[in-house]
């Protein structure tokens, strides 16, 4: 069956994240000095065929690891549900 | 950090053998705590205290009528004339690029930057050393091409052209490439600032990105041993470039050095704070007293070892008179950086560190810096290899990359018009075009002549002058003779600048080798060094600082013994300076000579996919009349253009030439009569330089000097407008295709990889 | 005439843009991003470079800087406006200019000579070149392929504001277009740099030109 999956990249805590970084500067001189922190992350979206949800979580994490993600700086998390048929 | 209190555990944890550990007791008179072992351990690196190449390092000449600063110094500073110097370095990022292509090149790039801000120079130009292995494997296109994309990363945004640099392949560099970064600024020699913590109550302002807890025993630890397979575990300590802070960094130094507010100024690099701290006092003959609570940190948590060692990019250490310190901080917060008073320059010689109200560490400067440990280490040259008849005692075998020698070899290609297409379009031979039109060659609008010719030439703006830079690494000739690998690299990038008209006026070198502990390795370090100090003698040319990066090993797998330089050459009237390829068509002049093998040469190394026998002969006087010569015609104007002849050898150089242009010119080229066409083609050796002449009078002119000079100098061939490019072996057509199926052979050849 | 060049922080192609200005015979002075007030000056030019390191989308931050409140009256009054690569990458984030740019078909950056075409010779920075006239300027980008709804294309072409467009469309920009303008013309953004072109010594004047219809649209030469 088919399963939707949508994936969220982002920084490791504590790696540099200078897009971020310029973001929050901006934000703060148009007035957003409530803002401590930003982030940016990616969101990636797969559309895949896996028997059962187990088999499907077990790619995206493969695809994830092997391609999607950048071991040395980011970490990753995902939702995963049935595409319905259309 | 808590270190484990196992006393073994202590040293290694900060990567120091036990006899150091014994020698830090020793000077205190008692055991260092946490923090202070933590200062020994990356001040006692390999990276920060060069413990195995100080000593070796001496025999370099470094002094010169216009070397102002020299090594020992974030980087050499060479004074032009006219109020102007020039400053220089070259640094390696080779452990952090294998780990991180992308971050690894642009943090190297970041990092030498800034060492060439620390002299008050604005930078002006940036090359890139580049070694891979054969690109048959992903990992290593993916290696190629995260290194790429991270240089022009991070140097695009930064404003500085990347105007040269070099990209060379081999199986010795499978899995480990080389990233070797040039700097060069210019600064008016009255606005010279050096790394020194002077005067007793100046203030240590921190500039620039927060710290955090990126890169902990990063490039100095990593540095200083090798990778292994799986090198996850050395992951974390990757650090992140950031060129937009780097940027503001180059504006905001670059203001404070002109207003005069600066009485010293360093980069945070390897060792961060520690280092940037240490250093700057040991220079100065002071002390420095830090106070870790005012360092503004990007983190929660972080302890006094996490503050002192972190090596997060982006920040300057600025020295400033009490009275100053305050026009700094507003300076730099205009262009929207932080700067945070965190300590002063005491006159007791010791590094002090407090926080939390309380001294975490106390360790005199000198121990940490000039007194750091400095080894002989032990050194063996390979078992001598039986001589051939008729030559010389052969270098010996290479562990480095290099196969053992072999007498056999690939079967000669069956037809010479097919193989020189084949290797004109193959990865060693092609435009280097698709990769330098990723970076951004002619910001600041000063790049005159662009990248593709023998060196890149900057104007130096408001006067005549100009800057021929140019670099040059030897690794495929390492791995056969150390000692000829570092003469050569110092000889070519000299002809380099020689050939656009520019004095070699200074260089800087980075020594890429393995493991020092290794025997044969330290040989071959020690081989190199020689071979680097001849060839500066003989060229005149002195060595303003570099880099020595070690431990450049996966597995017990050594690098090919890989010196590479950076020069510098100056043109006093840009007017004069000269192309590598001809506007015009004309004759085809080759100016110098010597035997010419196909042994280690770039055609062997295609063909068999290694090098292997002996290198040519040096003739370093041969090779200084040859420049000489270069340059005197080039101030003449007696030449039009002019192409060293080295990679590929003789008919790769003339094919650059003829098929450099948009539309290509055709070519003749004359082989010698006797010997074998392939190796006169694309052998290599000698000190060979092909121009191409002005016009009749000039040709007399030309051929008069040389007699003079006693370089040999003869026609070999003709630039043509009748889009054929014909080699001649004898009487008979060698080679013959069409100018355009060449050019698009070798400009094409590269598009795959990127 | 007096040129003001805005320096972001990230700007790094102002010192080149001031020079340029200085070449072709301007008085040039710098403008501070965070100043709203653009006075005394009679033409601006938004310079190249990755302002705000180029985080979001490459021009958003810039866009919200004070300087763009001046830029903005400036332009309404009539001012002569050119935002040059990252310049015009602002020009677009702050709605001055219409479109968008975006990473280069290739996803490449690219640094090399182009040749373009003049389209238009109505806007201040084009009044000394001929519609038609062939343009060989260097490009150094990685996001300016430049995006627009087809409808919205036919109507800049409509109204006569296409005033650039490449030869060879090597980024992928909807109808090739290199440089576009206001519905007034004054305001213009082009991706090439005519900075880089105004000494023989850099390999030509071909860049000349735009500094110099600055002269002579003051001077209210027109061409049809």
């Amino acid at each position: 069956m088919r399963w939707r999956a949508v994936v969220a990249v982002e920084l490791k805590p504590g790696v540099l994240d200078p897009q971020g970084e310029a973001v929050r500067e901006a934000l703060r001189r148009m007035g957003h000095d409530h803002v401590s922190d930003v982030r940016v992350g990616k969101r990636i979206q797969l559309l895949l065929e896996a028997a059962e949800e187990g088999e499907a979580r077990a790619r995206v994490r493969d695809i994830c690891e092997s391609l999607l993600v950048n071991p040395v700086l980011e970490r990753y998390a995902f939702d995963i549900e049935p595409e319905g048929e259309r | 950090m808590s270190l484990s209190a196992s006393p073994e555990a202590r040293w290694t944890s900060v990567g120091l053998t036990e006899e150091e550990y014994r020698e830090i007791v020793r000077r205190l008179g008692r055991e260092p705590n946490d923090v202070e072992l933590g200062l020994f351990g990356v001040m006692w690196s390999e990276h920060c205290s060069y413990k195995s190449s100080r000593k070796l390092l001496k025999i370099l000449p470094s002094a010169g009528e216009r070397v102002r600063l020299g090594p020992g110094e974030n980087a050499g500073v060479l004074d032009i004339g006219g109020g102007w110097a020039v400053a220089l370095r070259i640094e390696s990022h080779n452990h952090p690029s294998a780990v991180e292509p992308y971050q690894g090149a642009a943090t190297g790039v970041g990092g030498i930057v800034r060492d060439i801000l620390s002299t008050g120079a604005r930078p002006v130009a940036l090359l890139d050393a580049l070694s891979f292995g054969l690109p048959d494997s992903p990992r290593d296109r993916a290696l190629l091409r995260g290194i790429v994309e991270g240089i022009g990363g991070y140097g695009n945004c930064l404003g500085v052209p990347t105007v040269g640099g070099e990209t060379v392949f081999h199986s010795g560099y499978d899995g480990q490439p080389l990233v070797n970064v040039m700097c060069v600024g210019l600064v008016r020699l009255e606005r010279l600032v050096r790394g020194r913590a002077e005067g007793e109550g100046n203030v240590l302002m921190l500039v620039g990105a927060r710290t955090g807890r990126d890169g902990i025993h990063g490039a100095s630890l990593l540095a200083s041993r090798g990778l292994s397979e799986g090198g996850e575990d050395k992951r974390p300590a990757v650090q992140v470039g950031d060129p937009f802070i780097g940027k503001r960094l180059i504006e905001a130094c670059a203001e404070l050095v002109e207003a005069g507010w600066v009485a010293g100024l360093t980069d945070l690099g390897a060792a961060g704070l520690t280092s940037a701290a240490a250093e700057a006092a040991g220079r100065a003959g002071r002390g420095v007293v830090l106070e870790l609570d005012r360092v503004p940190l990007r983190e929660d948590g972080m302890t006094p070892y996490e503050i002192m060692l972190s090596e997060s990019q982006e920040r300057m250490l600025i020295i400033a008179t009490p009275e100053g310190a305050g026009r700094v901080e507003a300076a730099c917060r205009r262009w929207g950086l932080e700067a945070a008073a965190v300590g002063r320059v005491t006159g007791d010689g010791y590094l002090r560190v407090r926080w939390r109200g309380r001294e975490v560490a106390a360790v005199p400067v000198r121990d940490l810096t000039e007194a750091a440990p400095a080894y002989e280490r032990p050194w063996r040259a390979p078992a001598p290899v039986t001589p051939e008849p008729g030559r010389g005692v052969a270098a010996g075998p290479s562990r480095g990359g290099a196969a053992a020698p072999s007498h056999g070899g690939a079967p000669r290609p069956a037809d010479p018009s097919e193989a020189f297409l084949d290797f004109l379009s193959s990865v060693h031979v092609a435009s280097r075009a698709p990769v330098y039109r990723r970076y951004d060659h002619e910001v600041q609008t000063n790049t005159v002549l662009r990248p593709g010719h023998d060196a890149a030439v900057i104007r130096v703006r408001g006067t005549r002058k100009g800057l021929a830079l140019a670099t040059d690494g030897a690794g495929r000739w390492g791995g056969l003779d150390p000692y000829y690998a570092g003469a050569i690299a110092v000889a070519e990038a000299a002809r380099n600048v020689s050939c656009v008209g520019a004095e070699p006026i200074g260089l800087t070198d980075c020594l890429n080798f393995g493991n020092p502990e290794d025997p044969h390795v330290m040989w071959q370090f020690r081989r190199a060094l020689e071979g680097i100090r001849d060839a500066c003698l003989a060229l005149g040319i002195p060595v303003t600082g570099g880099n020595v990066s070690f431990y450049n090993e996966t597995d017990g797998r050594q690098i090919p013994p890989t010196p590479v330089v950076g020069m510098v050459g100056l043109i006093e009237d840009i007017e004069r300076l000269v192309p590598s390829s001809p506007r015009c068509p004309g004759a085809l002049w080759l100016l110098g000579g010597g035997a010419v093998s196909q042994e280690g040469s770039l055609w062997q190394m295609w063909r068999e996919g290694r090098v292997h026998g002996q290198c040519p002969p040096l003739d370093l006087s041969l090779e200084a009349a040859v420049q000489a010569l270069v340059r005197e015609a080039a101030g003449h104007g007696w030449i039009r253009a002019a192409h060293d002849v080295s990679d590929g050898g003789l008919l790769v150089a003339a094919a650059e030439m003829a098929l450099s242009p948009e539309i290509p010119w055709g070519l003749r080229l004359q082989l010698p009569e006797a010997g074998d066409a392939w190796t006169a083609a694309y052998g290599e050796g000698g000190a060979r330089v092909l121009v191409v002449p002005a016009g009749p009078e000039a040709e007399r002119a030309l051929m008069r000097r040389a007699e003079e000079r006693a370089v040999p100098c003869r026609e070999v061939g003709r630039l043509t407008e009748d889009g054929r490019v014909i080699v001649k072996s004898g009487r008979d057509a060698w080679v013959d295709v069409a100018a355009e199926r060449a050019a698009r052979a070798w400009k094409e050849g590269w598009a795959w990889l990127l | 005439m007096r040129l003001g060049v805005v320096i972001f922080p990230g700007s790094n192609c102002d010192r080149d843009a001031l020079a340029a200005a200085e070449i072709a015979g301007y008085e040039a002075v710098p403008l501070w991003h965070g100043e709203s007030a653009v006075e005394g000056v009679d033409a601006i030019i938004l310079p190249g470079g990755f302002s705000y390191g180029d985080a979001l989308r490459a021009g958003a931050l810039a866009a919200t800087a004070p300087v763009m409140a001046g830029v903005r009256r400036f332009a309404a009054r009539g001012g002569a406006v050119l935002g040059i690569c990252n310049g015009f990458q602002i020009l677009c984030e702050a709605g001055l200019l219409p479109g968008a740019l975006t990473r280069n078909r290739d996803l490449a950056f690219h640094c090399h000579d182009v040749a373009l075409t003049v389209v238009t010779a109505r806007t201040p920075w084009t009044r000394a070149l001929a519609p038609g006239e062939r343009l060989v300027l260097p490009v150094a980008h990685g996001e300016g392929r430049y995006v627009v709804p087809p409808e919205e294309l036919d109507r800049l072409e409509a109204q006569d504001q296409i005033v650039f467009r490449y030869e060879d469309n090597f980024n992928g920009s909807c109808g090739a277009v290199a440089g576009v303008c206001n519905r007034a013309g004054n305001v213009v953004g082009m991706m090439p740099h005519p900075e880089r072109r105004v000494e023989a010594v850099l390999g030509g004047e071909a860049g000349l030109g735009v500094f110099r219809s600055l002269r002579l649209a003051a001077a209210g030469v027109t061409r049809p």
